[in-house]
């Protein structure tokens, strides 16, 4: 089973990115992120079957790391649609040079 | 986990003393509140530091509690000496308070030993410490910081202690340390006077060189055995160290680095004749009776290290015998009254490195005891002089610097303004003679004796050489200052005045000190006295391990003078032929006549040499201290602002913001665009590793 | 196949679909609602990989609070209408399509490296022995006692952090 889980999180992984690069929303982006960071701890879990507890440990990190980052991010995000009121990427273009 | 320290080191305090009144009566040596002894004068220092800075003006608070807690730490360190002799050869006891470090494999217990040598040490640290405190009552009475000044005292007592009473390397390194500081603060107790807070820096900056060898000495000792508590170190090294091998030798080295510097020998020695700035009891306390001993303390604590070593034992014994002879020959021309005996101390210090080198661990400890007493009496007999010749010149409206105060051709025939004094200082000046029976007289016989019956003929003969010069030069000192005819105008002679009470009723204690510690330990050699070997005895377990390996790899001592004649015989030839010099030296310089400081010419030729202590200070200056102002020009000037400041800080922003402009045309700012490059560089990653 | 097994296949085959739908569906309401299915269905899978705490983790603080935030965030800025036409046309899903295709593919090729089941299994044990909580709790209150105190930090300055950047201008 724990190779069936790896090859799980390998495929949710794969479709997070691909939805990041498909959507523009930056909302939804956001969310595929999240599907990704999930896919990671799915792998940690995995093996933490052969690892050990500590691998469990940084699923909880992890986790901990991404609600701080969903506060941060949600919060920039509700700053930028005050600003363009949309939350469409390709508008945020002041990012360069 | 590092807890806060002060509740279990209340509840271990509590535990002790139960343990301590509950366990008194049995066999076993037990510990008699060692750790009060620590805290009563931790505890006087905030207390005195606390009236320092809220209430300067309340002296007769600081007054009492400032001398109290030494003379209650003096007392605890007394019982527990006359505990510890009561036992026959004790066990070392080691009191574990709390666990200071513990990182990985190192361990490090803020724990004291207690066993006959640091107890005999406490006893020596605090019993002088509390005569020179009572002293200080009336010596710094005047002075605005006195408050300021006992807190100082206090605290140096309370690191003094801690580095005698340290069970492990690091524990007494913080002691070490401690005391190099008190020593610093109180040098340049009167900062406002540059030159003061100079020599204090001076004793400082020279310190930290030795420090350097203790460091390096605790880390290899760590690297190679893996701990650094006294009894474990002690009780691996001759398994894990091989006889005279190089790692020992390096350690030891290292040690005696440490030592020379804090100590003052060759060729660190000098800050000392610097540190005279300070007031005079931190002179007699720090740089006579106590801190410089610690280097003599830490050879013979780590004696089985020492041992094991034999070229750096040599090192040891030559740098204290040519240390002792150097420094011996720069007293006889100096003409500040506090620098004769500055020299003296380094020479006497130079004396018990010879005694420790040679293997004579107890003649090495027994002349620091003895040592303590009689020059803080020469020291303390200093300060009632200046302090005499201060209050005289300051009543009758005259400069009163130190130039004035302390140079010996101002004085003269101050035996009769100072009859107390005076007499004081004859003990203690025969003592530190080595006249038959002031306290010098056994220390000293038995050092030199033993590096005689250690083989080493020149180091033995420079011993003897070094005790007559000190019979010189501590005469020409009293002659000086206590006979012929002063040298003041009749003016100032008029206010001359003995000092108050609580200065001479300390200065007669330790002239009894100086008389009496020297019966401790009286060699049955010595003809019409009895044997009473009892230091030796007392000192044995401290130093049977390391005794044991030299009579392993050395063989006995022997037993007679290299050129022939046992003990007894030496030590009234010594004794007789330092009187001889003292009766010649009197008589010479009784009749000479001195000119004034302000109106005297400097000495030239051999003479100019001596009084110029041999340039040390001038060729250290041109030879280390101009080279390396030059490096530090250099640094600055060329690596610093050229280098550093333009090419590397300057240079890479420059180029930073080059390379940084070019990169930023790639920049589009969508973030679609940036995730696409990272997938493909995931891609092109993972295809590397997998592929 | 046992039972495992099914439900295995079952919460996994529902992960992925969900996920699916989750990136194909143009109102991001709904999208947050497959997310959701997925997170439960893995935290189903964690279950199933003796994960339990975390499993509970995965469906209070994931499933719970972060995904909650994220519908709030959406239903504020009014988002759940009136949408943009905001994925990429036809082109650009067979280039993502492809890209996410090989990104499989070498996932797949570094899993074949994986020991899989055969590895053995230290989990099952430890949690015998010490309990489903506190055998993850020990660990990381011991071990890894000073990443929990940055981890604090962290989430104290993320909460500052968002509250500095959501706020209106004054």
């Amino acid at each position: 089973m724990v190779t069936e889980a790896l090859i799980l999180s390998g495929l949710l992984f794969t479709i997070g990115a691909a939805g990041v690069l498909i959507r523009r929303n930056a909302i939804v982006m956001f969310m595929c992120i999240e599907l990704m960071l999930n896919a990671v701890n799915l792998s940690f879990i995995a093996i933490s079957r052969q690892v050990g507890v500590s691998a469990q440990l940084f699923v909880i990190f992890v986790m901990t790391v991404a609600a701080a980052e969903a506060a941060v991010g949600l919060a920039i995000i509700i700053s930028i649609f005050r600003h363009y009121s949309s939350v469409d990427v390709r508008n945020f273009r002041l990012l360069r040079w | 986990m590092v807890g806060p320290p002060v509740v279990p080191a209340l509840v271990a305090l509590a535990q002790e003393a139960a343990q301590s009144a509950e366990a008194a009566h049995q066999a076993a040596y037990v510990p008699f509140l060692p750790s009060w002894m620590i805290l009563l004068p931790f505890l006087g220092f905030l207390f005195n530091g606390a009236v320092g800075f809220f209430a300067p003006q309340q002296r007769k608070l600081v007054s009492v509690v400032g001398p109290g807690v030494l003379g209650l730490a003096a007392l605890i360190a007394v019982v527990n000496l006359v505990m510890l002799a009561g036992v026959h050869d004790a066990e070392a006891v080691i009191r574990s308070y709390f666990v200071w470090i513990d990182i990985g494999q190192l361990r490090i217990d803020a724990a004291l030993q207690l066993d006959q040598l640091s107890i005999l040490m406490a006893v020596v640290v605090t019993v002088v410490s509390f005569i020179i405190h009572v002293y200080s009552i009336g010596y710094m009475g005047a002075d605005p910081g006195y408050a300021r000044y006992f807190s100082y005292l206090n605290l140096f007592v309370f690191f003094m202690l801690v580095l005698v009473l340290a069970a492990n390397f690091p524990i007494m390194f913080i002691g070490w340390e401690g005391v190099g500081l008190c020593s610093y603060l109180l040098i340049g107790f009167w900062f406002t006077q540059g030159e003061k807070a100079e020599a204090g820096q001076k004793a400082f900056v020279v310190n930290r060189i030795g420090d350097f060898g203790f460091l390096m000495a605790m880390f290899a000792l760590y690297a190679y055995l893996g701990t650094l508590d006294f009894h474990t170190v002690f009780e691996m090294a001759p398994r894990a160290f091989e006889y005279g091998g190089a790692a020992v030798t390096l350690i030891t080295l290292f040690l005696f680095l440490g030592c020379t510097g804090k100590s003052a020998q060759i060729p660190l020695y000098v800050w000392l004749p610097d540190a005279m700035d300070g007031p005079t009891p931190v002179s007699a306390l720090i740089h006579a009776a106590t801190m410089v001993t610690a280097g003599v303390y830490l050879v013979a604590r780590s004696g089985v290290l020492f041992a094991l070593a034999p070229i750096s034992m040599n090192v040891v014994a030559v740098i204290g015998a040519v240390t002792a002879l150097f420094a011996g020959t720069i007293a006889v021309m100096q003409f500040d009254i506090k620098r004769v005996i500055a020299y003296s101390t380094i020479s006497q210090l130079g004396y018990m490195f010879l005694a420790v080198g040679v293997g004579a661990f107890t003649a090495g400890i027994f002349h620091l005891g003895t040592h303590a007493f009689f020059k803080a009496l020469l020291f303390m007999a200093s300060g009632a002089v200046i302090h005499a010749m201060h209050h005289a010149l300051e009543h009758a409206g005259e400069p009163a610097g130190e130039d004035m105060t302390q140079d010996m051709r101002n004085m003269g025939g101050l035996r009769s303004h100072l009859p107390t004094t005076f007499k004081t200082a004859w003990v203690a000046a025969l003592a530190l003679a080595g006249v038959f029976p002031f306290a010098g007289f056994f220390s000293k016989d038995e050092i030199i004796w033993s590096a005689g019956a250690a083989g080493q003929t020149v180091l033995w003969a420079i011993g003897i050489a070094t005790a007559l010069l000190t019979a010189g030069y501590i005469t020409r000192w009293l002659v000086m200052v206590f006979h012929g005819e002063n040298r003041m105008g009749r003016e100032v002679r008029g206010y001359l005045h003995e000092a108050p009470l609580v200065m001479t009723g300390a200065l007669v204690v330790l002239a009894i000190g100086s008389v009496v510690t020297g019966w401790v330990n009286i060699p049955e050699a010595l003809p019409l006295l009895p044997e009473f070997t009892w230091l030796h005895g007392f000192l044995h377990p401290s130093f049977e391990a390391a005794e044991h390996i030299l009579v392993e790899h050395l063989g006995e001592p022997a037993h007679a003078a290299p050129v022939g004649g046992g003990e007894g015989v030496w030590a009234i030839i010594s004794t007789v032929a330092a009187l001889a010099v003292i009766v010649i030296v009197f008589n010479a310089l009784r009749a000479k006549k001195y000119r004034p400081a302000a109106e005297a010419v400097e000495p030239s030729g051999p003479a100019g040499l001596l009084y110029h202590k041999y340039y040390v200070d001038e060729v250290y200056e041109t030879l280390i201290l101009r080279p390396f102002r030059g490096i530090c020009r250099f640094s600055w000037r060329v690596i610093d602002q050229v280098v550093i400041d333009g090419v590397a800080v300057n240079g890479t922003a420059y180029a930073t913001r080059f390379f940084g402009w070019i990169v930023s045309r790639l920049q589009t700012g969508q973030v679609g665009t940036y995730a696409l490059i990272v997938v493909l560089g995931v891609l092109v990653f993972l295809g590397f590793v997998t592929l | 196949m046992d039972f495992t097994q099914l439900i295995f296949y079952v919460a996994a085959g529902l992960a992925v679909v969900s996920s699916l739908l989750m990136i194909t569906r143009k109102n991001p309401v709904f999208s947050a609602m497959f997310l959701i299915v997925a997170l439960f269905s893995i935290a189903t899978i964690f279950v199933l990989l003796g994960a339990h705490f975390l499993a509970a983790l995965q469906v209070i603080v994931y499933a719970g609070a972060i995904m909650v935030l994220f519908l709030f965030v959406i239903m504020l800025l009014n988002l759940g209408h009136d949408f943009e036409p905001d994925i990429r046309g036809r082109l650009g899903w067979a280039f993502m399509g492809g890209l996410g295709l090989v990104l499989f593919a070498e996932i797949l090729t570094a899993v074949q490296g994986a020991p899989g089941d055969a590895g053995g299994d230290v989990l099952t044990p430890w949690f015998e022995a010490k309990g489903v909580v506190a055998g993850v709790a020990e660990p990381l209150f011991r071990d890894y006692a000073v990443a929990v105190e940055i981890t604090g930090v962290l989430l104290l300055v993320a909460m500052v952090g968002a509250v500095v950047i959501a706020r209106r201008e004054a």
